[in-house]
């Protein structure tokens, strides 16, 4: 059956920000449907915030509107664009829930928007766990014993008859959100009433726990002829307990029998049939009792999730595409198969390769939150890793995970580490469990006892073992043999060893194993990954690295060479590796968009990334896809394959920028800005020794190697100072140290961050403002691309602030400086591509903070700001144009003010506090567009969940040098009918400038407290700015509370006069909603 | 563990180490891209006469259980995988795969490139191989190679066949009782039977059709099996004289020899269908099912009678024919394996098909 016809305009809601539990997998699926749907000729209208997304790019869909997403705004885009269908199941838990609200609020019926993919009672039936379970036990499948409560009374009579531990989950919420597992009954009261605060519908679910059981995940998809298909099985290495979001997981399932995996399939196919979800895939999770198989089932998203995403990149079947397509109509016999051509879309992939996916966390970040795992998600990205064998690719993921391991490495001395904390580490899930098992198998604990301690099925933990056998056995050779033999050598490459690890096996260099295994013949073999085990002719270049016999790769150059076809300039381009806190979806943004921008000019473009959420890894993004680690073996081991003539560093954030050097030496043809320009900008001497050149003002710096270095230096420079280990991305571990107390703790703290990088000091200039710049260069010319205003002070991280574009309150003569210095900066560097800039005004000077040759995190929200691709002209000036050869905007004339909001994850981590400083803390960001700041900011609030209040209590608490400057914003937010609440001190100020103030205190004590006030919803917004590091401990528990109750809590001064506008604008003006073809084509 | 070899017919030679089993083995090579149920595929009597690659890399991670048997016994050649798992895990598992393997004396060799064989078995077809732990020297190999029957022509059923006749009985209520002609039947075909109330009288497949006649029983199944289906010219004799004269429903090699029973003509295949992933589209009904293969020859369905027979099943990969049915007599056959074990259970219901042809025979007649 065809598609249908009676559908013409469809909408489709994306995921928001990055947060964690809802990444740039949510980019990926979307950016597909749109492609997938004006494939078949439909229009597509797309609204998501979040303008570092390639679904948000204009040509992507019809009409693209970068707006807030709340039912309010998505309300009027409807009424607007007038869609026939909404698709609810491609962004995420967010784009689901809005659906589910547009229903409910009666807005879909009223203007006639059909849900298609799945509708409004199978979202129901699937996401309300007690209608799930109900349909579960209609099909016959088993489930863990539950029972509902909406009450603390109910839920304390569930919890007696299920006994404890029991688990607690919240419905309807993402991540595993008010979620937590409950041994006692001490700790049942709080962990209850989270949970059912976190619920939309004040549900909770407790469950009987199957802690310690095996965890699955099937991937089904449906057509509306019901027709299933299972894309892929999943094992979590992580036993049930820890969110699979949080698991090693590994594809396909290992431990299972066919006979297992057959009724776990059956149990599939039976449950989205039941559940109802008409086309398109889903996510069913299953635990196994690992002693007597009992198969209960877990949950089931009747959308496509993280895991689809992975299950998309480990097979190459492209899920979000065909779901999109069955959702307009087609079957799955109806849609080819892209890899084989020949073959349909309903078959199940096999696959002949084994894949190994490790999240990625930030732990480090948070130093106050446990590194503790459970059942609510806390990562922030992940790795995958292809390999013909389990041993290899966990090495090859463990070393593509960027945290410093070079595989199942030895970083630290297993004999340093006392037993009782391996014990412990390997009992209570952990971000760093997995190096805890091989310091268990080096302590010689039997495999048994590792597997009772830590409840991982045997053969994941019998893995391991082979080898650190493996290991032992090459040490020994080593030591006998000063050199290691062709077969040992082999054998160690195909079980993942990185030349890394075997340089310090062999007390070689990394260089030098290469050289040795080359000359023995040991070089890595691609494979492709072609959703058939080769049973068809693959058409599309997906590759793997092995160590095999037959590399196909070489095999198809060589095909390719054969051909009549011209040969193509190649161009190969280093990706961002697992999105982490400071380097994420941006990034991939910009590789994307170098890829696009070239193979539009005819070049053939070679993408290398290891992160499977993401649009870069997609196997139509670019020419050829290597799915590899980012690290110096793992690209030259490709670049020996396909010896192209350019390399691109400069998109992939610091990942690739840190190799360049290393790349460079052994003879990879770099583009774009030299790596010595690189070194210039990051090199402190080189850098201070430019700006005395171009006579630009730098804060007092100084660098240090050592501790009394370090001291000396701060002293000379002046506290306070902003001090930092060099060569780091996203302020880590960045602080402002006021004394040399705290600075001494800081230089003992980041030992283990900086690996032998010196630390930098620059004197920290208090209350300056901080301005961001993007600009193009193309050696010759600049263009100066966009120019942000901080909204906090400078001192946070610029990933953390808030910025606004064009500056809202800077001077033309500070305009024109910065402008000046940029064009100065970049051709002084001889920038080609991208340059970002981040200078601190104060008073009418202007610092320059850094220079990062490379493309920023801003440049999607710049590009999308001003309606010009910066990455795509930049990967051009890389591959030989000129800024000459490009239309570039007037930025003199933008018709709208642009916003950018961050995102932060604090109400993942309990106990942290949630003060911004230099180390940056956000997961990802938001955009909002307007004619006016106050409306651009307002809608930037909105979008990025927490909206300004339009009414109610404004609680005040600002530290002395803040408190005159407040008490106007507190005058007109009483005109606009707010009530005011201050402490003593700030309420002293309030009242002698004429406010009414109700005077509370922070906490403890009387009714009349802050934290009371926001928990009973009085007070809608705290303004609270801390003075300097030391923030009193009950602030600290106002902020938590605000938080917890998602009560917008400003610290800045600067972002209390943002929300001031923002809530006037609203109030006055309301919003109103414009595409951004719109906004480019009015300009 | 000693090195070996996989030494093709084509002269391509892949290498390896055998497990404890060594010696010299040779058999007709093919791939499964399964990726579980490596034991039903070692049990499964059509894989007589073969040697199999696994494409899947790791083998083994479940070990070996009693109860995942397609027969009493292995019947592939020779096994050849990426890596056998050495520490298996599951709750059922009672022994290793690789004790299992050596039990049965069975020579198997892992560390080959399985995806690189793989790739030359599809681009140059199935065909002979011998693996060897004694001799590594192309030129013997080859001429050793030489001796092995090929293929094409080989009755390998008999090598299959039980020795005598036996009764599966049905689960429960005995609603049929049927006549299995075993040309290497797979146990599960014969649990899926009995549990809807077939009695199987599991009989030799040189059986003849008077014999099967005067059995008196309500339907006669054709079981799937090894080899060439042209060579089994005693069944296809059989099936000759039995159509018309009972409801028939046939498996595989069962499809196969129905289709040259009708007076057709089988194909072999280049490198044939083995594995769980083939969508097949039952044209009756327009359902797509993902299903269990295994066989390396075809029915050509253009040298069949087309007033007589009706495609009714197809492979969406390759378009080749998956069903056959009768238009006049009760016969309906499948190429695929709806028992599946291993594989997907989604062509089960066709068990049941048999029982509404015999049902549905009975009705005509009464």
């Amino acid at each position: 059956m065809p598609k249908r016809t009676d559908i013409k305009k469809i909408l489709l809601i994306g995921s928001g920000p990055i947060i964690i539990g809802q990444a740039c997998e949510f980019d990926y699926s979307g950016t597909q449907a749109c492609k997938a749907l004006r494939e078949e000729g439909y229009q597509v209208v797309l609204v998501n915030s979040n303008p570092a997304t390639i679904m948000t790019d204009p040509e992507i869909a019809d009409a693209t509107y970068v707006e807030p997403l709340s039912v309010e705004i998505l309300e009027q885009i409807i009424a607007k664009e007038r869609p026939d269908a909404v698709l609810p199941t491609l962004g995420g838990q967010t784009g689901l829930n809005l659906a589910v609200e547009l229903w409910e609020k009666g807005i879909l019926e009223k203007y006639n928007v059909e849900m298609i993919g799945a509708n409004y009672e199978v979202i129901k039936k699937a996401e309300d766990r007690k209608k799930f379970k109900e349909a579960c036990l209609r099909v016959g499948l088993d489930l863990p014993q539950s029972a509902f409560a909406y009450t603390m009374d109910e839920a304390w009579a569930a919890a007696e008859e299920i006994g404890f531990p029991c688990i607690i989950r919240s419905s309807f919420t993402l991540g595993g959100t008010g979620g937590s597992i409950v041994y006692s009954r001490e700790e049942f009261d709080a962990k209850a009433s989270l949970g059912l605060e976190s619920s939309m519908i004040n549900e909770i679910l407790i469950e009987e726990s199957i802690e310690g059981w095996k965890e699955y995940e099937l991937e089904v998809m449906r057509d509306k002829k019901d027709n299933v298909v299972i894309v892929c099985s999943i094992e979590n290495l992580d036993p049930m307990g820890v969110h699979t979001g949080d698991s090693i997981t590994v594809a396909p399932a290992q431990t299972l029998t066919d006979r297992e995996y057959q009724m776990m399939r059956d149990a599939s196919l039976k449950l989205i049939r039941e559940i109802g979800v008409e086309t398109g895939g889903s996510n069913i999770q299953f635990a196994v009792h690992p002693k007597n198989g009992r198969m209960v089932v877990i949950e089931m998203n009747p959308r496509v999730s993280r895991s689809s995403a992975l299950a998309s990149k480990a097979t190459g079947f492209p899920i979000a595409k065909f779901a999109a397509k069955l959702a307009v109509g087609f079957s799955l016999d109806e849609i080819r198969n892209d890899i084989t051509r020949e073959t349909p879309a309903s078959f199940e992939p096999t696959i002949d390769y084994c894949v190994v996916k490790i999240p990625r966390f930030t732990f480090e970040k948070f130093p106050e939150a446990k590194d503790v795992l459970g059942v609510q998600m806390k990562s922030v990205g992940e790795t995958m890793a292809i390999g013909r064998t389990f041993k290899e690719a966990l090495q090859k993921g463990l070393r593509g995970l960027e945290i410093h391991h070079i595989g199942l490495d030895n970083k630290s001395d297993y004999r340093a580490i006392e037993d009782e904390k391996v014990r412990q580490r390997l009992r209570e899930p952990n971000a760093s469990r997995i190096f805890y098992i091989k310091y268990a198998l080096q302590k010689g604990w039997s495999l048994e006892e590792i597997v009772e301690i830590s409840r991982i099925d045997p053969w994941f933990i019998a893995q391991m073992q082979q080898i650190l056998e493996l290991e032992i056995s090459l040490v020994d050779e080593a030591a006998k043999t000063k050199t290691l033999s062709e077969k040992s050598l082999r054998r160690a490459k195909e079980w993942g060893f990185s030349d890394a690890q075997l340089a310090e096996i062999l007390g070689m260099s990394e260089s030098q194993v290469r050289t040795l295994r080359k000359q023995m013949g040991i070089v890595a073999t691609f494979k492709l990954v072609d959703t058939c085990a080769a049973e068809f002719e693959a058409y599309t270049p997906y590759f793997y690295s092995t160590y095999e016999t037959e590399d196909e790769a070489v095999i198809q150059n060589a095909k390719k060479a054969q051909g009549s076809d011209k040969p193509r300039r190649k161009i190969m381009i280093l990706g961002g590796g697992p999105n982490r806190i400071g380097q994420g979806i941006e990034f991939d943004y910009c590789c994307c968009h170098a890829a696009f921008a070239l193979k539009a000019q005819g070049i053939e473009t070679i993408m290398v990334n290891s992160n499977p959420e993401t649009v870069s890894t997609d196997y139509d993004t670019s020419d050829r896809l290597y799915f590899e680690p980012l690290t110096f073996e793992d690209v030259m081991n490709i670049l020996d394959v396909e010896k192209p003539d350019g390399v691109i560093v400069q998109f992939g954030g610091q990942t690739p920028l840190n190799l360049a050097r290393r790349l460079q030496q052994a003879g990879a043809p770099i583009i774009g800005t030299s790596v010595d320009s690189i070194d210039v900008a990051e090199n402190r001497e080189r850098f201070a020794e430019l700006m005395n050149r171009l006579r630009i003002a730098q804060p007092n710096n100084a660098i240090a190697n050592s501790v009394d270095e370090t001291v000396a230096a701060a002293s000379r420079v002046g506290y306070p100072v902003l001090v930092r280990p060099s060569y780091v991305l996203g302020g880590r571990a960045m602080r402002i140290v006021y004394d040399e107390a705290s600075l001494l703790s800081f230089v003992d703290e980041v030992a283990d961050v900086s690996r032998g990088h010196p630390i930098l000091i620059d004197k920290f200039i208090e209350d300056a403002m901080e301005v961001d710049v993007d600009a193009l260069c193309d050696g010759k010319k600049v263009f100066v691309a966009g120019i942000m205003e901080h909204i906090e002070n400078a001192g946070i991280h610029s990933g953390d602030s808030a910025c606004v574009l064009p500056p809202h309150t800077l001077s033309e003569t500070i305009v024109s400086t910065i402008r000046t210095y940029t064009q100065n900066i970049a051709l002084a560097l001889n920038v080609i591509g991208l340059l970002n800039i981040q200078f601190a005004v104060k008073g009418k000077k202007v610092y320059i903070l850094e220079v990062n040759p490379r493309a920023s995190r801003t440049v999607p929200f710049v590009s999308k700001a001003i309606g010009a691709p910066l990455a795509k002209i930049a990967s051009r000036l890389m591959a030989g144009e000129t800024l000459d050869d490009f239309e570039l905007p007037d930025l003199e004339n933008l018709s709208q003010v642009a916003v950018k909001e961050c995102v932060l994850p604090f109400s993942r981590f309990s106990g942290v506090d949630i003060i911004l400083g230099p180390e940056m803390k956000s997961t990802g960001e938001v955009m909002g567009l307007a004619p006016t700041f106050g409306a651009a900011f307002a809608k930037s609030q909105i979008a990025a969940n927490q909206p300004l209040p339009r009414q109610g209590g404004v609680f005040m608490s600002v530290q002395e040098s803040d408190k005159r400057n407040i008490a106007f914003m507190a005058k007109r937010l009483q005109d606009l009918g707010f009530k005011i609440y201050a402490t003593k001190g700030t309420a002293k100020v309030l009242r002698s400038s004429g406010v009414t103030v109700v005077v509370v205190d922070k906490a403890g004590e009387g009714e009349n407290n802050a934290l009371l006030l926001i928990e009973q919803k009085k007070i809608a917004l705290v303004v609270n700015t801390p003075s300097g590091k030391k923030s009193q401990s009950d602030m600290r528990k106002i902020r938590a509370a605000a938080i917890m109750h998602n009560v917008p809590c400003i610290t800045t001064l600067q972002g209390a006069w943002a929300a001031v506008q923002g809530i006037e604008s609203a109030l006055k003006d309301g919003f109103t909603v414009k595409s951004l073809q719109d906004h480019y084509q009015h300009k | 563990m000693k090195d070996a070899v996989l030494y093709l017919e084509d002269g391509r030679m892949f290498r390896g180490t055998s497990l404890g089993t060594t010696g010299e083995t040779s058999g007709e090579v093919v791939f499964n891209t399964a990726m579980s149920g490596y034991q039903e595929i070692l049990t499964d009597p059509s894989y007589a006469g073969q040697i199999v690659v696994m494409t899947y890399p790791l083998i083994g991670n479940y070990g070996a259980n009693p109860e995942d048997v397609e027969s009493d016994r292995i019947h592939v050649k020779g096994f050849v995988v990426k890596e056998f798992c050495r520490h298996h895990s599951n709750f059922r598992a009672t022994q290793s795969l690789i004790s299992y393997l050596d039990e049965n004396r069975i020579i198997a060799i892992e560390g080959v490139d399985t995806r690189a064989l793989t790739r030359h078995l599809r681009l140059s077809g199935a065909m002979k191989g011998i693996i060897s732990t004694e001799e590594f020297d192309p030129k013997v190999l080859a001429a050793k190679l030489e001796r092995v029957p090929s293929m094409e022509g080989a009755d390998w059923v008999k090598e299959v066949a039980p020795r005598k006749p036996y009764v599966f009985k049905a689960t429960g209520n005995v609603r049929y009782r049927v006549a299995v002609i075993d040309c290497g039947i797979k146990r599960n075909i014969l649990r899926e039977m009995a549990s809807l109330g077939l009695e199987c009288h599991v009989i030799s497949p040189t059986t003849s059709a008077r014999d099967i006649l005067d059995l008196k029983m309500d339907g006669v199944f054709l079981s799937s099996g090894p080899g060439d289906p042209a060579a089994v010219t005693y069944v296809i004799e059989t099936v000759r004289e039995l159509i018309g004269k009972i409801p028939i429903f046939g498996i595989c090699l069962g499809n196969q020899m129905i289709g040259l029973a009708l007076g057709g003509k089988t194909y072999k295949l280049k490198f044939g269908h083995h594995g769980a992933n083939h969508p097949v589209k039952d044209l009756e009904s327009g359902r797509i099912g993902i299903t269990s293969q295994n066989h390396g020859f075809c029915v050509d369905v253009k040298t069949l009678p087309p007033d007589d027979i009706e495609v009714i099943h197809l492979n969406l990969n390759d378009q080749s024919v998956e069903g056959l049915r009768h238009k006049k007599y009760p016969l309906f056959s499948i190429q695929y394996h709806p028992e599946a074990c291993p594989g997907p259970n989604d062509a089960k219901y066709l068990f049941q098909k048999f029982i509404d042809l015999i049902e549905g025979t009975k009705a005509a007649h009464a």
